[in-house]
């Protein structure tokens, strides 16, 4: 498979302060490869420096093998979709995606009928004449990424285009991104802070901190296999506990956790006893009042606080028993705990399989 | 119109309007029907004077009169134009360019000279540019020239003159319209493969049209009635419009006949503007926000 773009070492310093530290990383021909961080972790930093709008102070960045030192953005085989789309106002539809071809002075022929054959791909035939205010949220959208799609990238970025869509809309777009990618086969680097947008159009997400890549992975192994404290928490939601190895066996661990709940489950790497760690666990990881009969879970008893009632996504808020912290389950919507109250007492019990621990960091709590 | 019974007289609006159409009515409209009157009056040889055309026919007649109207008109064009050029610039370093902190800076720079009159500095302009000036006073001293050479009183310093007594009120409206225009926009033409000039002709010009227009016709209109700095720089032999006005008033004492210059001026002006709105697609209420 062929390597679309190649980052080796890329770092970004502003005076002292590192907004991209040495990130490495490859993009397979026709991926669609998300990079997912909180704002403020370095993220546009790192797209600027792929478009060319601003030079890696140290490390190169290869597109299809070619080094990019030095190449502006108007000559390298990438293009950018805009945050705020910056679609241009002055002009129409046709014009706006014309303008990327009118520049490499391709004849007028062809650039009205790639400017047609583009509009009917992104479900927009027949708006050529419009101007760029008469359209709704999602036809802009459209807009941008037939701009940029009609000159043929080799890579095209993204930058957190569905941020300014309404919820609705954004659900929608996502998917139709996906399918839009499927189809015309480009290699795309999304950037976004939204993890679902990056865990349903995703076929490579890299999880980025303070600069720094986390974890490259599929979406599902960073869900389900986070390999930093860090993505277990960003990456969904995730229940902590800071506690204590009392035992330890071959992949396992036994951690008494500060509350006094001890738990056994899955090591991430070995550690010595009486090690601090962290232990994390999925909401949905929890089961309410299991079957006595089931074997191999860890069981506790919780106080619900609260009933977070949100459709499919529906939470309890608890504390473990003689406990001030809170933790989240997932409350599923079958109607079968329909019976929980506030201030009632439940068991829980979770498969020693689902949770992870890390060694604890100072950061982390 | 029949207004209600009880309806009360509007006296905060009474209040802001009156001194509005004092001053619109007093200072504008009565002296221009006072000089459209007098310009189609003649005195003959006795001092009577009589209802006339003459002193229209009279600017048609004498090539002087027009010649000197359509130089007038052209060189105002040029000034307007060559102050375009060099603000849009001037106001992209000012917007884009330079540092925040700097922006306020900057723009008082600009301002800085109009503390002092337009006399004083076209003076300071004369002081540079005569013959025994500074800046010839160092080309000899350089050896780069080996007598003076007078740079005053010659179409190209007039010009000059002009353009550096006009460039504030270009730059002011550019300023303001490149502030609104969305950085992401230029890179966006960067990154799709545009090149300096294709974006300056087809993202940063189209954006800044209705500043353009203001400022061309606030400094059109400055430039056609400016009557100091064509007479100080350009000389005698400048030939600007407004000097044959002065003449006609204070030279030949034909008030009648100024007023008929005055009046075909107005008209010239209102013309080029017309026609500036009207190529760029412009409405004037639209560009003077």
């Amino acid at each position: 498979m062929q390597i679309d773009l190649s980052a080796r070492d890329a770092t970004k310093k502003f005076g002292e302060f590192t907004a991209v530290d040495r990130v490495s990383f490859d993009v397979r021909q026709g991926e669609f490869f998300s990079i997912l961080g909180p704002s403020g972790c370095g993220k546009t930093t790192l797209l600027r420096m792929i478009a060319g709008f601003i030079e890696p102070t140290h490390g190169t960045i290869h597109i299809r093998g070619n080094d990019m030192a030095g190449i502006s953005p108007n000559r390298r085989p990438v293009n950018l979709i805009f945050q705020q789309l910056a679609l241009f106002p002055m002009m129409s539809v046709e014009q706006n995606i014309a303008f990327g071809l009118q520049r490499r002075r391709e004849q007028k022929v062809d650039i009205r009928k790639k400017v047609e054959a583009i509009l009917e791909r992104v479900d927009l035939p027949g708006f050529g004449r419009k101007k760029i205010d008469q359209l709704s949220g999602g036809q802009k959208q459209r807009v941008a990424i037939a701009r940029c799609l009609v000159l043929n990238p080799t890579v095209l970025l993204l930058d957190e285009p569905l941020g300014a869509l309404d919820l609705k809309l954004r659900e929608q777009m996502k998917v139709e991104l996906k399918k839009l990618q499927h189809q015309v086969g480009t290699t795309f680097i999304y950037i976004t802070h939204d993890q679902s947008e990056a865990l349903v159009m995703s076929d490579h997400v890299a999880v980025m901190n303070m600069g720094k890549f986390e974890q490259i992975d599929t979406p599902q192994n960073l869900y389900n296999k986070p390999s930093t404290p860090f993505v277990a928490r960003f990456v969904g939601e995730n229940n902590a506990w800071s506690g204590t190895v009392l035992k330890e066996s071959d992949a396992f661990v036994e951690v008494k956790t500060d509350e006094g709940l001890v738990f056994k489950t899955k090591a991430k790497e070995r550690f010595s006893l009486g090690q601090r760690v962290d232990l994390f666990l999925r909401p949905e990881a929890m089961l309410i009042q299991p079957d006595i009969s089931l074997g191999g879970l860890n069981r506790f008893r919780v106080v619900v606080n609260s009933i977070l009632f949100d459709g499919a996504n529906s939470q309890l808020l608890a504390s473990p028993l003689n406990s001030r912290r809170e933790i989240i389950i997932a409350l599923p919507q079958n109607r079968q705990y329909d019976y929980i109250e506030v201030g009632d007492t439940v068991d829980i019990g979770w498969d020693t399989n689902s949770g992870i621990c890390f060694q604890h960091h100072e950061t982390a709590s | 119109m029949r207004l209600p019974r009880n309806h009360p007289i509007p006296w905060t609006l009474v209040c802001f309007l009156t001194p509005v159409i004092l001053w619109l009515f007093l200072l504008i409209v009565l002296p221009h029907i006072d000089l459209l009157l007098m310009s189609l009056r003649r005195e003959d040889a006795t001092g009577a004077t009589s209802w006339s055309i003459a002193n229209y026919l009279l600017f048609f007649k004498e090539p002087i009169y027009w010649l000197t109207f359509v130089r007038t008109a052209i060189y105002s064009i040029i000034v307007t134009f060559l102050t375009f050029v060099i603000a849009l610039p001037v106001a992209f370093y000012i917007t884009k360019v330079a540092a925040f902190r700097f922006q306020g800076f900057l723009t008082m720079l600009l301002l800085l000279p109009f503390w002092v009159s337009e006399l004083v500095r076209v003076y300071g302009w004369m002081i540079l540019l005569r013959e025994s000036g500074i800046v010839n006073h160092f080309l000899l001293r350089f050896g780069i020239l080996e007598r003076p050479v007078e740079m005053l009183y010659n179409d190209a310093t007039m010009v000059m003159g002009l353009v550096y007594t006009s460039m504030l009120f270009m730059v002011i409206p550019l300023i303001s319209v490149l502030e609104n225009l969305d950085d992401s926009l230029i890179e966006a033409a960067y990154d799709l493969g545009g090149t300096m000039w294709s974006i300056v002709f087809r993202i940063i010009i189209p954006h800044a049209v209705p500043g353009i227009v203001a400022g061309s016709i606030v400094v059109f209109m400055l430039t056609l009635g400016n009557y100091l700095t064509p007479n100080l720089l350009g000389g005698k032999n400048s030939l600007w419009f407004t000097e044959q006005i002065y003449n006609q008033f204070i030279a030949s004492f034909n008030w009648n006949q100024g007023s008929a210059f005055g009046f075909l001026l107005l008209v010239l002006s209102s013309l080029v503007v017309w026609a500036g709105l009207k190529l760029s697609g412009q409405k004037l209420s639209r560009v003077m926000k």
